[in-house]
């Protein structure tokens, strides 16, 4: 078992709470972990982007290969476009459809869509749209983890635990919309394939 | 297997099972083995990638009860000080800095080979190829090989960790100071790090010769005699310990590895079988032995390296007489920027799979102001006030301030190292460009602007200075500012007029008032300086979300 997946979003959207999540669940499944964050400069209001590698196997590089991604699962439609050059042929895109503007050349969102279509395997999912109607629009980014959690190969089970744990401190009302966003997200995926 | 355990998970010392493995930064690996091995003080002005290092010991439960010290120095020449007078005393320290902070520490850095070490003393000195977030690429490894002292880089987060354990035994062993060169991806990438059993800190105990610091050139010279001669003794330790000859079938090339270029090339290869015979290079001085070896058993070499093409160099020489060695000189590398898998693919003749394109409407985003950010409302007030005197006198340091180099401000003109806006505002108001403005930071600005302001006092320079007081390092996380609380008190004291520190409160509504004090101090002959204070918008959201959750 291996999967490489490209985390992206803009700054301040919580990817690195999708690292931690799938990294925590990998680890409590017995797997082996690489995984390279960004920090400094590229976090104020800039893309960014995170290497996770999990495998049954130890893992060499703290960078996955271009052209060779399982994944791309991004909190933002133009950042996932960004690092199609990672992504493998078979690979699956990820991606919310709600788009992040603070740019003045933001192009039109149909035209970002558009090229998303253009993958083959993708799912697009409104994941502000979902949480809201949760209420809880923080947890966009875990409704993007749960339409991505088919693909892991991660038992659900675990995945929901590392969720309960990182949010530990934050009491049982935060966990349980999390969780409850999880697998609005899984839903999702698991209607579309 | 092992299994893995969260650092968050551990809460005593009691927690802390050695045989679970820790998934660490490559950063925090570094601070956990340094505390495991008989830390008593770790010394370090933040810079990423670097950062992390230090925030871990201060983070730790452990290292408190052990009572380390960890709190932020002024810049990495006082931190690099500051350790070397702890080995002085017998104690165990290491000082963190990103690569341009060993320029400013270079001094220390390279007289503390000819003094010599005393409790064992690391430099961990984090490289940023490819300028992630950094001014250059420079490559730490010359200022070690400059320094004549052992260097050793690790491949992996559990080698940062091992290598933490050795760089001390060999520090004290020898009485060298050691340097640990680490690169962007091993700072701040995670990986699974098994723990060896803490050792306790050493007693204070001087040095036998207790002029073995005093570098006069008498005693220098001895000094630097011994120092010469361990150099045959660290390229011995060299040979038996962190580098390693894997052997292969096929002769035809001979690969040298260095650092985290190991991990690429082994990437390369998913049954991890490499036909050729590599050396994985992780301490220096160079093992010449093992090197002989493999250029005596191969046709050509390729030596792989994040950085400069040092080992490159070394191995071809400057005539490259009778040996072919690739790498970044002859173009089988690039020349600049970091590795990753596919370009040492490429390297090797090896095919790589390409993804597809970007799309064409995919934009940039660069990193911008923060939404309330205090610097935006100095600079527009700055920038009216500058109007008259038109555009291209404004010369400013590093910090978030930098990014008023980028639209819609465009409000800066230089940025080159911490603390050259005043002295280069000087130098320009000196060959007639008046007013010259230098725009610092507060962190920044005790970093090193002060001695810079001095110059501009003794010189009475036609300066304005605007010194941004958001109360702390913002570029680099938030981390607790020295001038905190003190600018007013150190202009004064270095010589400003009191009537010319003028200090305002940067918000749009007040606008016409901070205009006005920029006109009025930048139509004054002299030095002035003007202190924006507002607290920066990302620590102030993070205090008040502290005090509501403590509050509910
Ligand atoms: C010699 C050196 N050390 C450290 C750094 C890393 N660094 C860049 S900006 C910065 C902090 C600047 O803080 P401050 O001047 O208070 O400005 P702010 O970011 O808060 O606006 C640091 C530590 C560097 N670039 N050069």
């Amino acid at each position: 078992m291996k999967k490489d997946i490209i985390l992206a979003g803009v700054g301040g959207q919580g990817i690195l709470s999708i690292a931690a999540t799938i990294g925590l669940a990998a680890v409590e499944s017995g797997l082996f972990l690489k995984q390279s964050e960004v920090h400094g400069m590229s976090q104020r209001g800039g893309d960014v982007q995170s290497h996770l590698r999990i495998s049954d196997k130890e893992i060499a590089s703290d960078l996955i290969p271009g052209g060779k991604a399982d994944m791309i699962i991004s909190v933002e439609p133009m950042e996932a476009l960004r690092y199609l050059p990672m992504l493998s042929s078979e690979g699956w895109v990820i991606t919310n459809t709600k788009p992040f503007i603070n740019i003045s050349n933001y192009p039109p969102i149909n035209d970002v869509l558009a090229e998303l279509d253009k993958v083959s395997n993708h799912i697009s999912i409104d994941a502000d749209q979902i949480a809201n109607e949760l209420g809880s629009a923080k947890s966009a980014n875990m409704v993007i983890l749960g339409a991505a959690s088919p693909f892991l190969d991660i038992d659900f089970k675990i995945l929901e635990n590392a969720i309960r744990f990182l949010f530990k401190s934050k009491g049982e009302e935060v966990i349980s919309k999390n969780i409850e966003a999880l697998n609005a997200g899984r839903k999702f995926t698991e209607n579309k394939i | 297997m092992f299994r893995f355990v969260s650092i968050q998970k551990i809460q005593t010392i009691k927690d802390i099972n050695f045989m679970q493995k820790l998934l660490l930064l490559g950063d925090e690996a570094i601070a956990q083995a340094a505390i495991d091995a008989g830390l008593s003080g770790i010394y370090a002005y933040p810079g990423t990638p670097s950062t992390e290092i230090t925030e871990y010991v201060q983070r730790s439960k452990e290292a408190r009860a052990k009572n380390i010290h960890s709190t932020w120095s002024a810049n990495e020449k006082t931190a690099a000080e500051a350790a070397l007078g702890m080995s002085y005393a017998g104690k165990r320290t290491m000082v963190c800095m990103k690569h341009v902070g060993l320029n400013v520490a270079a001094d220390p850095f390279v007289n503390s080979g000819v003094t010599g070490a005393n409790g064992g003393i690391i430099y961990v000195i984090a490289d940023d190829p490819s300028m992630h977030s950094s001014q250059n690429e420079q490559d730490s490894r010359f200022f070690g090989k400059f320094a004549l002292i052992p260097i050793l880089e690790p491949s992996t987060q559990q080698e940062a960790y091992d290598m933490v354990h050795y760089g001390f035994e060999m520090s004290e062993k020898y009485k060298t100071p050691v340097m640990m060169r680490i690169t962007t991806r091993l700072a701040h990438s995670r990986a699974g790090v098994l723990r060896k059993e803490p050792k306790a800190q050493n007693e204070i105990k001087l040095p036998e010769d207790l002029r073995q610091f005093v570098l006069l050139p008498a005693i220098a010279r001895k000094r630097y005699k011994l120092l010469l001669n361990n150099q045959e003794l660290f390229e011995n330790e060299s040979e038996n310990n962190f580098n390693t000859y894997f052997d292969g079938k096929d002769k035809s090339l001979g690969i040298i590895a260095c650092g985290i270029a190991y991990n690429y090339l082994m990437e390369c290869y998913p049954d991890r079988n490499i036909p050729y015979p590599v050396l994985k290079l992780n301490q220096y001085p160079m093992p010449r032995k093992m090197i002989q070896k493999l250029v005596n058993e191969c046709d050509e070499i390729l030596v792989l390296e994040d950085g400069f093409p040092l080992v490159e160099e070394l191995v071809k020489g400057l005539l490259s007489v009778g040996l072919k060695v690739k790498g970044r000189l002859d173009g089988t590398v690039p020349r600049d920027g970091e590795l990753n898998p596919n370009i040492v693919a490429l390297s090797l003749g090896l095919v790589v799979t390409a993804g597809k394109n970007i799309p064409e409407l995919v934009v940039g985003r660069p990193p911008s102001f923060c939404s309330g950010c205090p610097h935006a409302d100095s600079y527009n007030a700055l920038q009216d006030a500058l109007k008259p005197y038109g555009a291209g006198r404004v010369f400013s340091d590093i910090g978030c301030y930098t990014l008023g180099a980028l639209k819609p401000f465009e409000a800066i003109n230089s940025c080159v190292d911490m603390g050259a806006s005043i002295t280069m505002a000087k130098g320009a108001a000196d060959a007639g460009l008046v007013p010259a403005v230098a725009v610092i930071g507060d962190s920044t600005f005790t970093h090193s602007g002060m001695t810079g302001l001095l110059d501009a006092i003794n010189n009475k320079s036609n300066i304005t200075v605007v010194i941004l007081d958001n109360g702390t390092t913002g570029m680099t996380g938030g981390q607790s500012s020295a001038a905190f609380g003190k600018i007013e008190d150190i202009c004064k004291g270095l010589g400003v007029e009191e009537s010319h520190i003028r200090v305002i409160k940067p918000l749009r509504n007040k606008h016409d008032e901070n205009f006005k004090v920029f006109e009025e101090e930048l139509a004054y002959n002299g030095v002035s300086v003007i202190i924006p204070r507002r607290e920066c918008i990302v620590t102030l959201n993070k205090r008040m979300r502290e005090k509501f959750s403590q509050k509910k």
